[in-house]
């Protein structure tokens, strides 16, 4: 196996394309989301816009250090980072202050760092060097087993910082599974029991129940009345039933009283526009208010003058929003569809199943985030903060999607060179 | 190339895609199709500041000082704003009680806790000089300047009248205003209104989350500047009008001082009057309501607003409209008595006289006779006739209807018409003899003091005036708007009005009102008294001086 003559060889410059134009633009939406009259300058380090510049600056050289180490490397160290990131998730279970009710930062100095953005590059840096090694099969119990230990782990630990946000992200890794040959009735069961979920908060479980009951009914009379189709319908009927049995005790015991308040809002039954439903109201006129066109670079003044919170973090859409309108909202979704397209191109023209399998993580991530995000931000997803990738401003989640991404750029310049 | 996974991408590919292109129809929605958060962004950013005007002032004819602007503060309150109050210091320099501060707060909260709100009315600038120190110590307090109406004389309160908020009745007739706008009640500042208020300017400004002012909304191009109002020159006198109103105190009449050559109404007084800063700001419905329930009624503008008969001055124009109709000549003798059935109109005792000696004398059967000669003499067919050509003249004389005056509430008086007294005896029943109390200002007749100082301004020009007003120049030019500079010529020719005047001059000179005799100034007069059938005869005295080129005129 020969050696790469330039670490630039054979690097996908679509993908490099997209990532510089997502941050730029990010960058630019947190300087009008955050403008203010009296720091003009961009790049003014009192200001979080002036600060993004450097985080922005520190991920190009972060993303530049990915591509100089050997192809090799992460595939072979996947386990050792991802036991470091466990190892530093612990440390800040114990170590981390309170930061509005999560405990999810560690603090060197002034340097403040997430690791829970960290937490899902490993992670998906284990599944795929896990599902990867020989005589990994997914049908196996085992496999499923163990996977899902590997996800749930990191998941547990964040969930314990109370970062609820990221921690559901972890549910992303249901596509690479899916892909890798998970049966798809866990992506249909998953989905009729979030569709189960929502309907029991909205229908009286009596009648739900109902509903439950003469659907199993109405099959058992339809169809051929074999043993194995007996033993479906009779499974679903009792699995749906149970999701209904559980879902009001998961809404009330386990969630968490603003997170239930924040799903009310979602599904309608509770209006409060000035207090649980006041992000996402101010969200939704920052955006509506935007129109065709925009209002024109930071002439928005939802934004601008406070009325969206975290405007420039988790709320950054907002700002497309009303700066730029149905335009720029649009450019930005497709930017992102595009991104996640080549993403899945670039997966698929793997050889080696790792960087397959790692590709379809980075995808599903970015796929998740963007969601939430944007769903939240447009009333369709209930408020869990999570940041848009590339946009939002932070150093923590820009250094993590960088890292995410620029290892996939690396693993795919290797191709050509790698046999598996 | 078989590729396992192939079935598995085009599922995950379609998931991508439609999570993206439900994205894109909602936000198609909100942002193109629903215009209410377009609406809802405006409302949270957007503050429409007013810019009050500067009321008009009033200057009198001699550049004196009627009516002013004073600066007060409103004190506002944001309530979320407010913290480390120190309240028993706060009190004190206000000085309000523990108490109302408390109620004054929670109306406050009540009404917002994010917006400001007006917590105290008009302070004066005195309290404000000491409050203004210590503001600081006071966060989320903040005032805003406003005027206040002042009146330095303390006079002319009928003339100036007054301003107050505007009610929810008055908003709903006139659009113009809003909550918390100032309108003109009575006297000047109502009949000027529209010149004193000038235009209210509206500064669209942007606030942020917490209500901070963020600048100019697209650097103003919506807002529109506050205008002042004009300032307005009023014909009044205020020396003679402070003259006159000590000559009334502690008596109710009316003063009624016109220029005849012009119309301008030097003073204007009706007693007993109040001080005009009593219904201003802050004290003005306590005051109001103390001075409406006062029996002596001083908020009633009696020179504009009373209904008097008009006694024996009314023999001028009765006496001038028989000499046009050629019905009496100067010359025209009448017997000393004037009989209706068992009824007799005696006078004094005087020797028999002709027209210009029954002014001197005021002798009431002189003109029993004129006004009976008048009304059923033949020429006009019937009493009914007659009588109607008779009221004619007297309305040329602005008896009876209004005759314009730049102020609010001026009656028209009353001078009965055919169809009254139709009514009354039925038609054809009655003639000269009937009404004949007409004749001599008294019976069914009604006039106000400032119709009775117009026919005094007739007689002075002989035979025409100008419309009385009290205002002379609105902004420095000429006031234009009322007409004023037309002649209203009554239809009783020139000639006549030298005999009157005749006798008039006798009036001051030995007649009834020798009082009022000057030396060096030829005064022509009248009195008048007439019955009063709810107490004390009204007594009345009309005066123009000099004879030639009259300069004032006095009622």
């Amino acid at each position: 196996m020969r050696k790469q003559k330039s670490i630039f060889e054979n690097i996908d410059w679509v993908l490099v394309g997209l990532y510089m134009i997502l941050v730029l633009m990010g960058w630019i939406n947190i300087y009008a989301a955050v403008y203010n009259e009296e720091h003009k300058n961009i790049f003014d380090m009192t200001q979080s816009y002036g600060r993004q510049m450097l985080w922005i600056g520190t991920s190009l050289l972060i993303g530049l250090s990915i591509l100089v180490i050997e192809g090799k490397f992460y595939a072979a160290f996947s386990y050792p980072i991802y036991l470091t990131v466990i190892f530093i998730l612990l440390v800040v279970l114990v170590i981390a202050r309170d930061v509005q009710g999560a405990r999810s930062w560690i603090e060197i100095g002034s340097f403040k760092l997430q690791p829970s953005e960290f937490a899902k590059f490993a992670t998906n840096m284990a599944v795929a060097k896990y599902l990867s090694s020989l005589g990994i099969r997914m049908e196996d119990f085992k496999t499923k087993i163990t996977v899902g230990l590997i996800i749930l782990l990191p998941m547990t630990l964040v969930l314990l910082q109370n970062d609820t946000g990221s921690a559901l992200v972890f549910f992303a890794f249901i596509f690479v599974l899916y892909r890798e040959g998970l049966s798809q009735n866990v992506l249909i069961f998953g989905f009729f029991a979030g569709v189960l979920f929502i309907l029991a908060l909205m229908v009286p479980n009596t009648i739900l129940l109902g509903i439950i009951g003469s659907l199993g009914l109405i099959a058992y009379l339809l169809m051929r009345k074999t043993r194995k189709n007996l033993l479906v319908i009779f499974m679903i009927t009792v699995l749906s039933s149970g999701v209904v049995f559980s879902v009001d005790y998961a809404f009330n015991k386990l969630l968490q009283p603003h997170q239930r308040e924040r799903i009310e809002v979602l599904l309608g039954k509770r209006s409060d526009p000035k207090g649980a439903g006041y992000n996402v109201n101010q969200s939704l006129i920052a955006i509506g208010s935007g129109g065709l066109t925009g209002k024109g670079f930071l002439q928005g003044t939802q934004t601008k003058y406070d009325f969206v919170p975290e405007q420039s973090t988790d709320f950054i859409f907002c700002t497309v929003g009303e700066e730029w309108g149905f335009v720029g909202t649009s450019v930005v979704i497709l930017l992102f569809l595009g991104l996640l397209y080549r993403i899945i191109f670039i997966a698929e023209r793997q050889r080696s199943q790792y960087t397959r399998i790692y590709a379809y993580g980075v995808a599903s991530i970015l796929f998740f985030h963007l969601m939430i995000n944007v769903g939240m931000a447009i009333g369709l997803a209930p408020v869990i903060g999570i940041p848009l990738p590339f946009f939002s401003y932070g150093g923590s989640s820009l250094w993590g999607f960088t890292v995410l991404l620029f290892v996939l750029i690396k693993l795919d310049s290797y191709r050509i060179y790698i046999l598996r | 190339m078989y590729n396992p996974g192939s079935g598995q991408r085009f599922v995950i590919l379609s998931i991508f895609t439609a999570v993206v292109i439900i994205f894109m129809i909602r936000l198609f929605y909100i942002q193109v199709v629903n215009e209410t958060y377009s609406v809802s962004a405006t409302n949270n950013v957007l503050r429409y500041i007013t810019d009050y005007p500067a009321r008009g002032m009033i200057y009198d004819r001699n550049g004196k000082i009627l009516a002013y602007n004073q600066a007060v503060y409103d004190l506002m309150v944001i309530p979320k704003q407010v913290k480390d109050l120190d309240t028993a210091e706060f009190c004190r320099l206000l000085d309000m009680p523990i108490a109302s501060f408390i109620e004054k707060m929670n109306k406050a909260r009540t009404f917002s806790r994010m917006k400001a709100c007006i917590f105290e009315k008009q302070i004066s600038a005195k309290t404000f000089a000491t409050f203004q120190e210590k503001l600081y110590k006071f966060q989320g307090f903040f005032v805003q300047p406003r005027t206040l109406r002042k009146y330095p004389n303390n006079t002319a309160a009928h003339v100036l009248g007054y301003i107050g908020e505007v009610n929810d009745a008055l908003i709903a007739k006139k659009p113009y205003y809003r909550q918390g706008d100032y309108i003109g009640i009575s006297g000047i500042e109502q009949s000027y209104e529209q010149e004193l208020r000038g235009r209210r300017g509206v500064r669209i400004i942007m606030v942020d989350v917490f209500n901070r002012e963020k600048g100019s909304y697209k650097e103003g191009i919506y807002d529109t500047i506050a205008i002042a109002g004009k300032n307005l020159v009023a014909t009044l006198d205020a020396d003679l009008q402070a003259y006159g109103e000590q000559l009334l105190q502690n008596k109710i009449g009316s003063l009624v001082a016109i220029e005849p050559a012009t119309g301008e109404i030097l003073a204007m007084i009706s007693s007993p009057s109040y001080d005009p800063n009593l219904l201003v700001g802050r004290v003005r419905s306590k005051n109001y309501s103390q001075l409406l329930k006062d029996p002596l009624k001083p908020l009633f503008n009696r020179a504009m607003q009373a209904y008097y008969p008009p006694g024996s001055t009314f023999k001028l124009t009765n006496a001038l409209v028989a000499l046009q109709e050629g019905i009496i000549t100067p010359g025209t003798i009448y017997p000393h008595s004037f009989v209706v059935g068992s009824k007799s109109v005696k006078c004094h005792p005087h020797p028999s006289i002709a027209l210009e000696g029954a002014i001197q004398y005021s002798c009431n059967p002189y003109f029993c006779n004129t006004f009976r000669s008048f009304i059923d003499n033949k020429k006009f067919g019937s009493s009914e006739n007659g009588y109607r050509l008779w009221r004619e003249y007297q309305m040329s004389f602005g008896i009876g209807i209004k005759i314009g005056v730049d102020m609010p509430h001026e009656l028209k008086g009353l001078i009965p018409s055919v169809e009254f007294y139709d009514k009354i005896y039925g038609r054809g029943r009655w003639k000269a003899s009937t009404i004949y109390s007409l004749g001599i200002g008294q019976g069914e007749l009604g006039i106000n003091p400032m119709q009775m100082a117009n026919i005094l301004c007739i007689i002075a020009n002989k035979g025409y005036f100008y419309t009385p007003h009290v205002i002379k120049k609105i902004d420095g030019k000429p006031n234009t708007s009322r007409n004023l500079d037309t002649k209203h010529f009554s239809k009783v020719d020139k000639q006549y009005f030298d005999i009157i005047q005749d006798g008039m001059q006798k009036v001051v000179e030995a007649g009834t009102a020798r009082i009022a005799r000057f030396d060096t100034v030829i005064i022509c007069g009248k009195t008048g008294t007439a019955q009063n059938p709810h107490g004390k005869d009204h007594s009345l005295f009309v005066a123009f001086a000099p004879r030639e080129n009259p300069k004032l005129l006095l009622l």
